[in-house]
């Protein structure tokens, strides 16, 4: 069972809210897809300036591997205030730590409204309806 | 001694192959170029003597897997044999010579190749309006999605700007529409990897512009309903245009113009024999309808009394997408070939072609899973379901084949299969061939229940081994002289 | 049938393992009211001895160059060492497809690497792919390239000395995208003449050197301007004349297209040749076209791999970089083994003896009375424009009457410098009796000029 203190969208991101702001990373599941595996194979992420704004489901940024690109998608609408400084060097931390370490930006949330987002629940369902 | 040295690193100041002879007027007066623009520093190229260049190129060129020496089952890529008369028909003096300006009068052997080339496709396509133009399959469909907007602004139309495509299509396809100024759209594909034509008619209205099939589909289908798709696409005012990458498997047996077909692509380099060269040139030739035709590129080869000439200044065109009339000494093969084969022939392809590929795909069946399992055109599509267990992966087995002395079928397309093995054997292919490549798959689905690490290990027997593709695009390295 | 191995006995035995009975059965996928009647109106094959006659015939309808030339604009015949010709054509290079299993292919990716390293060389770039179709596609996916570098700014400055495909082509790649070409004219010294043109709105500028009427423009200047304006400069060169002429690179430009087929490629009525792409290593993600990079293998040994291809449409499908997918390999490997037969000096020595023939023909036409040098002896580099007392068709008409090939009337693609001007070009091949037969060529019409 993947963590129970955040939301998931369908295309794999998740959202952790903490008060006014929230953290937002890609799933296990998707960097597994991208890699085959292979944490070597991640090779470059595209994050936001620091300072935009970003509607529901707005993609903010792509990542990479060496055989496959996938849009980053915010769960929720919210200014971007942080970027994770350790990325772009070190994609490792997503495949080593996709849950804490390996968290993408940090928004100043415009809402909190999760009613449209899946839970763990949810998006195991949807792995498992998949596979 | 190191044989695998660059050209760089066996340099040596002061050698060099092109010598010319002596100059027979007065030397160049450097002083009388303009203030700067001679070269400061001579150009950082590589000095080599004739013998020590012949053995790098020789050397390799033993590095690569061709059609020359090894099956090369290339899904959707029609790796088929490349007559050798074509190559030395392209060194005749007469066509290798001669510069485009030219004036036509000195050059009609070329333009009457041009125009026979354009009536052979004009002829197996039904579709009477050709152009020779584009350089490649890319830049056919592109030029095709230009005619059609051209066509739709000029008609009044100008909301059509969605393309629709299936979603098992060439990546090339919504590539070429974005430039093209329109929207991709994708529609999905049924269970039985046909269109699916609820998603079709769902996706059609008054914004369509074009939809592009590839038929036969990159799963090696003939999309059935192909006739029933044009209707609907041309009742809701758009245009079908086919994807003529898999032309190979139809040649004399349909005419896409008799489904339906508005424009579309030819890839000469698959399926009229020009060699592929390791990645062209090729040369995309589109066919259109008559309404359609006077929107194709210039040049344009036009007849006239006295002689063919090339036409720079047709009215209506959408313009040049490279310079020149096309790709001559590609198109000059391709006629060679049809040529050779003639009507009949051009049907003995396509009818052998498929033969060879369902006689592998049951074959196969057995050992490999084939999501569609029915009579298949000329490619088929399968994939390592049954080997998952075993951690096995598609290109795990592409990697063994080429131990086992073949080239491996395309992998992981079309995108809609997991796991894909796309395999086209080609019309010329001999039974002992494909025999001998259905023993050594059969041999490595062995080897995955058995040995699965042979086949993580593979490839062993070539100049390098699997390579960190990951490091060569983060630490990127690429040119010789930028890293030292 | 040619090519087909099969004999009636193997497809027997095939078609019994299929499970039918006919060829035909094969096709039951094809509705029947869809299949083609009756064989298509294609004539019946011929056998290799044939179709070379016929060869033969259709080529004797061309003349050749071979005589005596004095076209360019744009193509240019040169010599190349057999060599190429010899190595080009082994059918490892030939036969193979585009290198999507490294492992099978290192030939063919250690032969892009090289070529890469070449063209960054030649062109003082840091990074080349590994070849576009032409000059004129790699011209218009520079700007494309521009355009994505510089968001927000619409407008296009294109010199009018860019070859006319070149500007054609670059329009119609453009003509959907919302931005504006501007021309940049000529000026009488036959340079180009930025003026204004270049903004905060301008995301490229596209200049040539040497231009169409073959004038050395000022490339230093120009990419300054282009970099004053923070728009992306774009140099079509003629890969020659960087034997001898300044590169883009040292003069500042961003990036560096251009036609290969002067290096080692046979002018074949317009194709196929190779364009060259080269840039800064900033650029590269925005980059079109396959490129090579070197990696190692899981024993540290060096290797070669096609790099950066999530730029391509085959991953990035409608959003990827362009849409070209087979390119001009096998040519740009002609241009390889030429850029390494030739060396920095065996290209210095073709580039002087392109300078050389020119300017000795420039000195023998310009003596004769009614003629003239449009942008004067200085400006050019292997092709000047020569203004004659009588059009220039008539010139060409007598040139060919004298058994050679004349130049191009280039009043044709550039109609303000009316129908008497004659664009002649020049290469190493150009022998000294080709000019001075020209010469004498065009003396009597000279004279008749004058009298009438």
């Amino acid at each position: 069972m993947r963590p129970n203190d955040r939301h998931y969208l369908p295309s794999h991101e998740w959202i952790k809210i903490t008060g006014d702001t929230a953290l937002i990373g890609i799933t296990d599941f998707a960097v597994d897809e991208l890699s085959s595996g292979n944490e070597g194979d991640l090779v470059y992420c595209d994050l936001p300036e620091v300072g935009r704004t970003l509607e529901d489901g707005e993609t903010f940024g792509e990542i990479e591997s060496v055989k496959a690109v996938a849009d980053l998608n915010t769960p929720l609408a919210g200014e971007v205030v942080e970027i994770n400084p350790a990325i772009e060097d070190h994609l490792e931390i997503l495949s080593e730590d996709p849950w804490d370490r390996g968290w993408l930006i940090k928004i100043k949330l415009a809402t909190k409204d999760t009613s449209k987002l899946l839970d763990a629940e949810g998006y195991e369902a949807l792995l498992a309806s998949q596979n | 001694m190191n044989k695998d040295l660059l050209l760089y690193e066996k340099s040596q100041p002061g050698r060099r192959t092109l010598r010319l002879g002596r100059l027979d007027v007065p030397a160049a007066d450097l002083s009388a170029l303009p203030a700067g623009a001679l070269r400061r520093t001579p150009p950082d190229l590589p000095e080599l003597g004739e013998l020590e260049l012949v053995r790098h190129y020789v050397r390799l060129s033993k590095k690569n897997v061709s059609i020359a020496d090894s099956f090369y089952p290339l899904g959707s890529c029609t790796m088929k044999y490349n007559p050798v008369l074509n190559e030395a028909a392209t060194a005749i003096p007469g066509f290798n010579a001669i510069h485009p300006l030219q004036d036509s009068g000195r050059v009609q052997g070329a333009l009457a190749v041009m125009k026979r080339v354009a009536d052979a496709l004009a002829a197996v396509t039904g579709l009477p309006g050709v152009t020779l133009h584009p350089a490649a399959g890319a830049q056919g469909e592109l030029t095709a999605l230009l005619v059609a907007h051209r066509h739709f602004v000029e008609t009044g139309q100008k909301q059509r700007k969605m393309v629709l495509i299936p979603d098992s299509a060439h990546g090339t396809n919504p590539a070429s529409a974005s430039i093209a100024g329109l929207q991709a759209v994708e529609v999905a594909s049924g269970p039985d990897g046909l269109v699916d034509l609820d998603d079709l008619a769902a996706k059609l209205g008054e914004d369509t512009a074009v939809f592009m099939i590839t038929n036969p589909s990159t799963l090696g289908l003939f999309e059935t309903k192909i006739a029933k798709i044009s209707e609907m696409v041309h009742a809701a005012g758009g245009l079908v245009y086919m994807d003529g990458a898999n032309l190979n498997a139809i040649l004399g047996v349909a005419r896409p113009a008799d489904f339906g077909v508005d424009m579309m692509h030819i890839n000469l380099h698959k399926t009229f024999s020009t060699p592929h060269g390791g990645g062209g040139p090729g040369a995309g030739p589109i066919c259109v309808t008559q309404e359609l035709e006077r929107y194709l590129p210039s040049p344009r080869v036009v007849e006239e009394e006295g002689g063919l000439r090339l036409d720079y200044d047709t009215p209506y065109s959408i313009g040049m997408l490279r310079g020149w009339a096309g790709n001559f000494g590609v198109l000059l093969r391709a006629y060679c070939y049809i040529r050779r084969l003639g009507a009949e022939g051009l049907l003995r392809v396509a009818q052998n072609a498929v033969l060879n590929a369902n006689y592998l795909r049951v074959k196969l069946r057995g050992a490999f899973h084939v999501p569609y399992d029915r009579m298949c055109m000329h490619e088929f599509v399968c994939n390592t379901k049954n080997q998952r267990e075993q951690g096995i992966h598609a290109v795990d087995v592409a990697k063994r084949l080429i131990d086992l002395g073949h080239h491996p079928m395309t992998i992981y397309f079309p995108l809609v299969v997991s796991e894909a093995m796309m395999i086209e054997p080609t019309e010329t292919e001999a039974k002992e061939t494909l025999d001998a490549f259905v023993a050594d798959m059969l041999l490595i689905a062995e080897e995955a229940k058995h040995e699965p690490e042979k086949l993580h290990a593979a490839p062993v027997t070539t100049p390098v081994g699997r390579l960190d593709e990951g490091r060569a695009v983060k630490d990127p390295v690429l040119c010789y002289t930028c890293s030292h | 049938m040619p090519f087909i191995q099969n004999t009636d006995a193997d497809r027997a035995a095939m078609l019994a393992a299929v499970g039918v009975k006919t060829l035909e059965d094969l096709f039951e996928g094809i509705p029947a009211e869809l299949r083609h009647k009756g064989p298509l109106p294609i004539d019946a094959g011929l056998s290799e001895d044939e179709l070379w006659s016929e060869l033969q015939e259709l080529a004797s309808w061309n003349s050749t160059t071979t005589a005596g030339c004095f076209l360019g604009a744009g193509m240019y015949r040169h010599w190349w060492p057999r060599v190429v010709d010899a190595l080009q054509g082994r059918q490892e290079f030939v036969t193979a497809y585009t290198p999507y299993q490294p492992e099978a292919s290192q030939g063919t990716l250690t032969a892009f690497f090289e070529f890469q390293t070449m063209v960054a060389a030649l062109t003082g770039m840091e990074v080349a792919n590994a070849s576009m179709y032409d000059g004129s596609s790699a011209a218009a996916e520079a700007v494309v390239m521009a355009a994505n570098l510089t968001r927000g700014r619409d407008k296009v400055v294109v010199s009018r000395g860019v070859h006319p495909h070149t500007r054609r082509t670059i329009t119609t790649y453009l003509e959907w995208t919302g931005l504006e070409v501007v021309e940049a004219p000529l000026g009488a010294d036959g340079r180009t003449e930025l003026g204004g043109l270049l903004d905060d709105k301008t995301c490229a500028l596209v200049v040539q050197s040497p231009n169409t009427l073959g004038v050395i423009e000022d490339g230093a200047a120009q990419a300054a301007a282009a970099k004053q304006a923070g728009a992306i400069s774009v140099a079509c060169v003629y890969p020659i004349a960087l034997g001898l002429l300044e590169s883009p690179g040292a003069q500042g430009f961003d990036v560096a297209v251009g036609d290969g087929q002067s290096l080692g490629v046979p002018t074949a009525f317009g194709g196929p040749s190779f364009g060259l792409f080269a840039t800064r290593l900033a650029n590269v993600r925005r980059m079109p076209g396959r490129i090579v990079g070197q990696t190692v293998d899981g024993q540290g040994r060096r290797g070669f791999a096609l790099t950066f291809q999530t730029r391509e449409q085959h991953i990035r499908r409608a959003k990827a970089t362009s849409n070209i997918c087979t390119n001009n390999a096998l040519i740009a490997l002609r241009g390889a083994i030429y850029m390494a037969a030739a060396g920095p000096a065996g290209l210095r020595e073709v580039a002087e003896h392109c300078l050389a023939k020119t300017q000795y023909a420039a000195r023998e036409l310009e003596a004769l009375p009614g003629f003239s040098l449009r942008y004067g002896a200085g400006a050019s580099f292997n092709e000047f424009v020569l203004d004659c007392p009588v059009p220039a068709a008539q010139v060409n008409r007598a040139v060919d009457a004298a058994g050679m090939i004349g130049g191009f009337e280039i009043g044709r693609w550039y109609p303000e410098l009316g129908p008497n001007a004659l664009l002649l070009a020049f290469t190493e091949l150009t022998t000294r009796r080709e000019i001075d037969a020209l010469v004498r060529t065009l003396a009597p019409l000279a004279a008749a000029a004058t009298v009438a």
